[in-house]
Formats: C-alpha cells, structure tokens, sequence
C-alpha cells in the first residue's frame, strides 16, 4: 500500500507520520508542498505542525499551497485524504471538510491523552475496529470544531461525525470535552466518507512505551481495510 | 554623534573600561565601535565577574567531547552517536515581557543546539516567580507559560520536563532558564572556529530589525522604577522562522561546505562575528549594506547592535555559495554574502563606501575586562533547636495534605500540559517524574534530563546548596534508571558588585565544582545571569543545574509509580531527620533560619550507583528520589501516580515520626521491590554497605501511617492538583 505526507513549510508530525505509517507497513513518500503531483498514493496524509506559522487562521495558508490542488482532484476522485491536527484544519479550510476549528474554549494550548468513541464505522477508516473507545493523544491550541446550525444538521444526517470526546467509558459529555467542540467532535468525515479529518494524534501511540497503543489499532486496522 | 565618557557610561561601561578602551585603540572610538565594545564587555556577553571561578570547575570526562567554550557543551553516548546541550538564562526579558522573553529564550537555546549540527530532542526548563501572592506572579507565570509553549510547540520539539517555584525574592525578579538538548553524529559536529582567508561570510535567516538593541547591556544591569521603558530591548520571537532556519540549516550542513556557524544570539552579529574571527584567529570584513534589513534606514549601530531572532552567520567553503543559497531559498529564508575572512585580525565594518568600525579582534576578547569581586564567605548557620511539644501535636496527615498542596510540591500538570511533550514520537517519560526521558531515534537507547534548583538551601549556606544541587541532578537521572553523564549550568544571582551576593556566587561555585568533580559529573555548558536584582534586593542565589544521563537499554527505565499490590517500598539512604530549611520547617514551623542539610558525596555515589545496580539486574519496580518534604511527601508521590496505597510503618529511630517523615536528609532514594527479589536486594544493599529501611507494604488505595492514621490516595490527589488549578483559574 502506498501513501504520501505533505510536508508545508512549519509542519512538524511529518516525520512521526512517517514512521507510523512505515511501521504497519505502508510505503510511504514524504511530498513538498511546492510540488504539483502527487506519486501514485493510496493515502495521501495531511500531518500535524504548525503550516506557515499558523500566524493566519490555522491551515488558512497551507490551503493554498501548489500541492493541494492535486489533492484535493484526488479527493474528489474517491482517493482517501487524513488530516490530522493541522492537517484537520487544513482539510476545513479547503472546504473538503464542513467547519472551522476555533481556539480552545480555555484559550490553552492542550497536551494529554483524551477517549474518543468511535461514532461511524461504515467508511474504511474505523471499519473492522473492534473497540468502540480509543485512547488517543491531542496537541492543539485550535481543536474547538464550530459550525452552523444547518450545517451541523447536515453532518448529522448524513453520518459525518467519525469520533467524539468520551470518558473512558464512552460517555460522551461535556466536562470530557477538552476544548469546547461542538457535540464533542474530535474528528468528521466528508459526505463521501473518504476525507477524514481529527484532532487525536495517533500517530503518537504506537507501541507500549509511548503514551499508548490505540494508535497501532487504528493503523493496523487501516492497512488491512485499504488491502 | 560625538563619543565621550559621559555616552560610554549611558553605554553601561564603567569610566575605567572605557579610558581602557580608548588606550587600547589609541584613540576615540566611533559610536558604532563604542556600542559593539558595550555589548561584548557587559557581563553578559564577557563573563568579567564570573570567569576567574568558572575556570575551576571540572569540565573533562571520559564522554565529553566539547566542554563549555562553544555554543554547547557534547557528550558522547556511543556509537557514534553525540548529545548536545546547554542551559540558558532570559530572566530579564522575561520579566519586562514574559510572553516575547520566555519564548525568545526557548529559541535562542535551541539555536545554540542546531548551530552544532544537533537536531534538538527535548526542551526543559527552570522558572521561578515571586510570592503567589504578589500581584504581577499570575500574570507573569502565564505569560511565560505561553511564551515556552508558543515557541516549543511550534518548532515541534517535545518540552520533556522543568522546574517551578515560587519564593518572594524573584518579586521583582522572575527567572526563566531554558535547556536544550540536540542529537548529532559524533563526525557531524559543527563548531564557530572560522578558518581560511577570503571565505565568504554569509548571513542567513529573518531580516535585522530594530528589536532587541541592548538586550545584552539590560540584562547585565539592575531593575528600577523605570523598568517599562526598557520593553524595546526585548526580542521578539518568530518560531516558523527558526523552524524553517533549522531546517535549512541540517540540511546544508549535511553536505560539506559549511566551514564555521555561528548563531546570532546576544549581541546579534557584533558577537558571532567577533567569536568566529576570535576562535579562528582571523579577521572579518563586513560591508553592512549587503546586511538584509526589516526597516530602512538602519544605522550600522543598529544593525551591529540589533538582537533580531532567528539569524546565522555562516563560514562557507569559496564556490559553495550558489548550493547553499539554493536551500535557504527553498525554505524561503534570506541569504546574503556580507563579507569574507582577512588576515587582518581586525573586525572591519563598512558602510556607504565608509569604514564604520576597525577594532583589532584580540582587543574585545582577549583584553576584555576580568575582575577579581570583592566576596563575602557564608558561616555555616547554627542549628535550631526545634520544640519537640510543638511538633509530636501535630497531625502527621494534616501535615502532609498542606505540604502537597504548597506552591512548590504540588503538581504542575497546569504548565506542562501546554507544553507540547510527545512530538517527535519518542517521549518515554512526560513531565511530572524524576526526569523526562526520550528514546534516541530508531535505537535501543534512550536519554533522560532533568533541571533542579535549590535555592533555600543555596541562601541558607552556598557552599553547601551548590554541592546539593548536583546531587539532586545526579539523583534524579538514577531514579529514571540512567548514567548520569554530565551537566549544564545556569548560575542565576543578585550583584557581583556586593559582597555578599558575590560571595553567594563564589561559594555555590565551588559547591558544584566539588560535587561534579566527585561524582564524576562535569559541567560542559552553562551560563552566568547576574544583576537578578531590583534595586538593592538581590534573588536568593540559584544555581540551576541541567543533568543529562543515558539509558543503555530503555526498555529498562524506571517511572515512580507503584506498581503491584503486597510489593515492598525500601528507603535506601539514611535518615538522619534533618528539619532544618526543609519545607516542614519553613512552611509548617515559620522557621526559616538554620543549615540545609549535609550533603555526604561519598554516600550520594555509593547510593546512586548501588541502585542502578540494581535497576540493570531488573530488580527494582519503581523508583524515586527524596527531596522536598521528605520520605512521606515523596512517597505521597508515589502512590497518586501508580493509585496504590501503601502501610508505612516507621523503623524504630530515636528521632520522632515528624523528624523521619519530613526531614530532607539528602542521598535517599525509595524502591518498590518484590517480595520475590527482596532477598537478593538486601544482599546487593548490604554489599555495598548501603544503609536501607523497609517503609511498607503496597496496598490497593489507602496511606496507612502506623496503623494510627490514614488517608485515601484520592485525598492525596486532590491536595497535591488543586492549588495551582484554583490559583490559576480565579
């Protein structure tokens, strides 16, 4: 399976997303964002960082680079696109993703292991994940997911939301709601189901001496679901 | 502008430096070669107070490879593989601007660390705030908070861990210190000696701005009243920047053309030029107008003096200028030829077709003021004699909550959560333990690092806190399970021009030369921070001390949490009951006078060694050291981190359980160990004639003190989160 990670000027989870994908067994190419062409990807990954400074609205810049109309001609041809962070608000401010990404409701920058339970299995990121709750790692100071009343309606109907924040139980509610999300949105889906943006770092928890291993879980079961 | 005694002293020259300077050019200097003589000989940038006592300290080691003298002391870890780091100060700024100088302290750290080739790992830091109480304390801890996350986070290098206290003395004086550490191949490393003549000498980086002129001359002299006035001279920071510079920068530097690199730290291009040509024995021509410039009309005061962030001065092979320009251009950085290397030994400035500057290199290094400061030496304080009846009322629980929840115990998840501390996917050990620990990348061995300062026991005698300070350090890596390696300090003080602050310095000083000489633990990098005084008030003296140390094999680290039910805790070390300066004495007792606890070196080795001994047979489940509010608040610790309680029975000691609780006897460790291997344990302790007590026994969640009181490890958690959570939220 082959997939590419654009590197933009200030990412910083470009080499972490390498290792992680390199580990359950993707080849992976790492691409410039002043590049035009994609390689031949399976997956192509949006990694987390800080594009451009993030001095602009998070991602806002990032959006515009060279590379990302490729991506976005993947996308619309069915290609899968993650975003993850960063790359989360990137994907928003493309428009592949509904939304925006506010900053958090405490105005601090957060880093901690967070629950999510996992809300659609029916797209091939979560499909054939045996656990309903993942433990999973955040980092962000823009994580708070915001948008209209009609455009959350949409979301909603159409089976958008792919993980919320949960204790470890899986109750979702608000005190376990780390940056004021609506609903406790960690991570959407586009309509089709094939562009998935999150806040979590999975890519930080893959294997037992780091902050945990639900990472792998997520990876591995992707692999096997893109075979 | 004409140049006279009276605008030498506005400089922060003294008259006699400044009749020194004006003998040894044999004339007037200019304004421009007036400023770069302030910015190289205030204490900042010349050490002239401190240099004549750091040259005692112990510097050499079977692993370092570079000691203090470049931009961060190396040492080596092994296959060919090198660890750079360095600790440095940004008090003052910090305190004028805490967002913009905690943050521009973080970048300049880690310029020092990739300058040398050394793609940095980990980040620390040490800060310290006046009273809770004092009105500016919340806002400052915040802004700096912010500003070492800002910068941190950003440049994508995980904040491992630090150090945070409070104490009325940093009132008017906070202390931000930040701590670095780069790996590099051993043959990879890059060092600011130039050499050649005619090389080019490039400039790469953001643009010079106006920002940050002075810094180095502020933070070389006290606070008054007008301390407002002096927001201009601090830097403002830019971490996309330095991301990009950093990259660029270990790009370039993995072909060959790079000669000498030098970042542009204080004192901007006036003092990495003058160290390249120094160290190479070379002169260097600069023409100012190829300099590229924020504003216009920049002077070449200005730009010489400007202490814009995120600049390099580079040494470049002749012909390679094309291939390097192409990657500063890929990473939209400037990049712009400025000069080259002479013969002439001199430093040559021009500007508009006019020479600016022409000042004979050896005269702003080599003649640069030392002075031998009047010092007072500190007597030892006589013992206090503490009123048994007082103490045995006392509730050993109530006592124990209060001291959890003291500003300087209780837990700082509130700051280390903004900090970024698992970027880069190697991080074994967060904040919050003995020391943060980092996996090298791709290979079985990890390195941990830990900052500690005791500054109550530095004020209370010197000579005795300066040697405390290294043991903590050295402590604190055993606990983790790694070889202590080496050091970096930050030697952070009140005036060197009074005796006793002086005295203060020269005594810590020896303090750490004599405990890093013992413990075979020496100092590579470091930096002085005087002048941490506002008007006649001094700080109490605070050595930060920067220990880094190497775990062979990671999957062998150790964390403090307990582990298992029915294990047994082991205190190894003797308790001695030491109450003095502890923080039962100052905080329960109001007792703040009296001797810090003895340090015994021979017993911190003998300790230190014996456990990782055991540690490297497996035998050893989780581990911690002794310090602040001795074995009952450190094994609090234990207990909240694993959620486990524990039955603590205390042996039978002459001393009361207030004095073998609270004291803060130095060379102790706790170990859980299993039932299983308690025997083989005792064998290896007692071997090594290391002396030991048995604590207790694991249990499921209850602090059971003599069977004649408990406390629930929730009860426990909550004393030791809430205070810094409630202080900062209202």
């Amino acid at each position: 399976m082959k997939s590419s990670v654009i590197t933009f000027p200030g990412s910083n989870c470009d080499r972490d997303m390498d290792v992680a994908l390199k580990k359950f067994g993707f080849q992976n190419k790492m691409v410039w964002h002043n590049d035009i062409d994609l390689p031949k990807s399976d997956l192509v990954v949006l990694p987390g960082g800080f594009s451009y400074g993030d001095y602009l609205r998070c991602g806002s810049m990032a959006s515009k680079s060279k590379i990302m109309k490729s991506v976005i001609n993947f996308a619309n041809s069915g290609g899968m696109v993650m975003g993850i962070c960063n790359g989360f608000q990137i994907l928003v401010e493309t428009g592949m993703l509904p939304g925006v990404l506010l900053r958090n409701k405490y105005l601090e920058f957060i880093c901690k292991n967070v629950f999510v339970k996992i809300k659609n299995k029916q797209n091939i990121f979560f499909k054939n994940i045996d656990n309903e709750i993942l433990e999973l790692h955040i980092a962000h100071n823009e994580g708070n997911f915001f948008c209209t009343n009609d455009q959350l309606k949409e979301i909603n109907d159409n089976e958008q939301i792919a993980i919320n924040y949960c204790n470890e139980n899986g109750k979702i509610e608000d005190q376990f709601n780390p940056n004021g999300s609506i609903e406790n949105i960690a991570g959407i889906l586009n309509k089709k189901k094939n562009v998935l943006g999150m806040m979590p770092h999975p890519e930080r928890m893959i294997d037992k001496y780091l902050s945990g291993e639900d990472g792998s879980l997520f990876f591995n079961n992707l692999i096997n679901n893109i075979k | 502008m004409i140049v006279n005694e009276k605008v030498a002293l506005e400089h922060g020259l003294k008259k006699d430096e400044y009749k020194k300077i004006c003998e040894l050019l044999e004339r007037t200097p200019n304004i421009t070669e007036l400023g770069i003589f302030s910015a190289m000989w205030n204490e900042h940038c010349s050490y002239k107070s401190s240099r004549l006592h750091l040259k005692n300290l112990p510097t050499k080691g079977k692993q370092v490879i570079q000691g203090p003298g470049e931009n961060a002391g190396v040492v080596d870890i092994g296959d060919n593989d090198a660890i750079v780091f360095k600790i440095e100060s940004h008090n003052h700024p910090s305190f004028i601007e805490p967002y913009q100088g905690a943050a521009t302290g973080v970048g300049g750290i880690m310029r020092d660390i990739f300058t040398m080739g050394a793609r940095p790992i980990a980040n620390l830091n040490s800060i310290h705030f006046g009273s809770p109480q004092h009105k500016k304390t919340k806002n400052l801890l915040r802004g700096v908070v912010h500003g070492i996350g800002g910068y941190g986070n950003c440049m994508g290098i995980p904040t491992l861990a630090g150090q945070t206290s409070f104490d009325s003395s940093y009132n008017g004086n906070i202390l931000v210190n930040a701590m670095t550490l780069g790996l590099v191949k051993k043959d990879k490393i890059f060092y600011s000696k130039a050499a050649g003549l005619n090389k080019p000498v490039i400039y790469v980086g953001s643009k010079t701005g106006r920002d940050g002129i002075h810094g180095a001359s502020m933070a070389s002299a006290s606070f008054d009243e007008k301390i407002e006035e002096k927001k201009p001279t601090v830097q403002v920071g830019d971490p996309f920047t330095e991301k990009l510079l950093l990259e660029a920068c270990l790009e370039l530097m993995s072909g060959d053309s790079i000669i000498a690199i030098q970042d542009m730290g204080a004192a901007g291009l006036t003092s990495s030029s003058i160290e390249m040509a120094s160290k190479g024995n070379l002169g260097i021509e600069i023409n100012l107008n190829n300099v590229p410039t924020r504003e216009t009309l920049m002077t070449p005061y200005e730009i010489m003096l400007s202490e814009s962030q995120e600049r390099m001065l580079i040494v470049l092979e002749n012909g390679k200028e094309e291939e390097a320009k192409k990657i500063f251009d890929k990473w939209d950085l400037d990049f712009a030829i400025i000069g080259k290397t002479t013969k002439s030994k001199k430093i040559e400035l021009f500007f508009d077709n006019n020479k600016v500057a022409d000042i004979p290199v050896n005269i702003l290094v080599e003649n640069s003021p030392m002075y031998d400061r009047k010092w007072k030496k500190a007597k030892l304080p006589k013992k206090i004699k503490i009123k048994k009846k007082e103490i045995n009322n006392l509730k050993i629980v109530d006592v124990l909550k209060k001291i959890l929840s003291n500003p300087n115990v209780c837990s700082k998840e509130w700051i280390w959560q903004q900090y970024d501390h698992t970027v880069m996917g190697d991080t074994i050990q967060k904040p919050g333990g003995d020391s943060g620990v980092v996996r090298v990348h791709g290979t079985n061995k990890a390195v941990a690092a830990t900052v500690d300062s005791s500054a109550v026991y530095c004020w209370a005698h010197p000579l005795t806190g300066g040697k405390q300070v290294v043991c903590e350090s050295f402590r604190n890596l055993v606990s983790v399970g790694a070889k202590p390696i080496a050091i970096t300090n930050c030697l952070n003080f009140g005036s060197p021009e009074n005796e006793e602050n002086m005295g203060e310095f020269v005594e810590c000083v020896k303090g750490i030369g004599e405990a890093s000489a013992y413990l075979k633990f020496p100092v590579v990098s470091g930096n002085v921070s005087f002048y941490n005084q506002t008007k006649e008030v001094g700080i109490k003296p605070t050595p930060a001390i920067g220990g880094v140390g190497l775990i062979k094999d990671y999957q062998k680290m150790i964390t403090m949490d307990l582990k298992k039910v029915d294990n047994i805790v082991l205190v190894i070390g003797k308790t001695e009951g030491h109450i003095d300066q502890s923080i039962f004495a100052r905080n329960i007792l109001d007792e703040k006078n009296g001797p810090p606890p003895e340090v015994n070196l021979f017993n911190e080795k003998n300790n230190g060694e014996t456990l990782l001994k055991l540690i490297d047979a497996e035998l050893v489940e989780s581990a911690h050291d002794v310090s602040l509010g001795g074995i009952i608040t450190s094994v609090s610790k234990m207990c909240i981190k694993g959620n486990k309680g524990l039955n603590l029975k205390k042996p039978k000691y002459l001393i009361s359980d207030i004095e073998y609780f609270f004291s803060e006897d130095q060379g102790r460790y706790l170990i859980e160990i299993t039932k299983e291997n308690y025997k083989k344990v005792i064998d290896i302790l007692n071997k090594n004639a290391v002396h030991f007590d048995e604590l207790g026994i694991i249990n499921e969640d209850q602090l059971y003190i003599d069977e004649k009181s408990k406390i629930t490890i929730d009860e426990l958690k909550s004393s030791n989160t809430t205070w810094l959570n409630n202080y900062m939220s209202n």
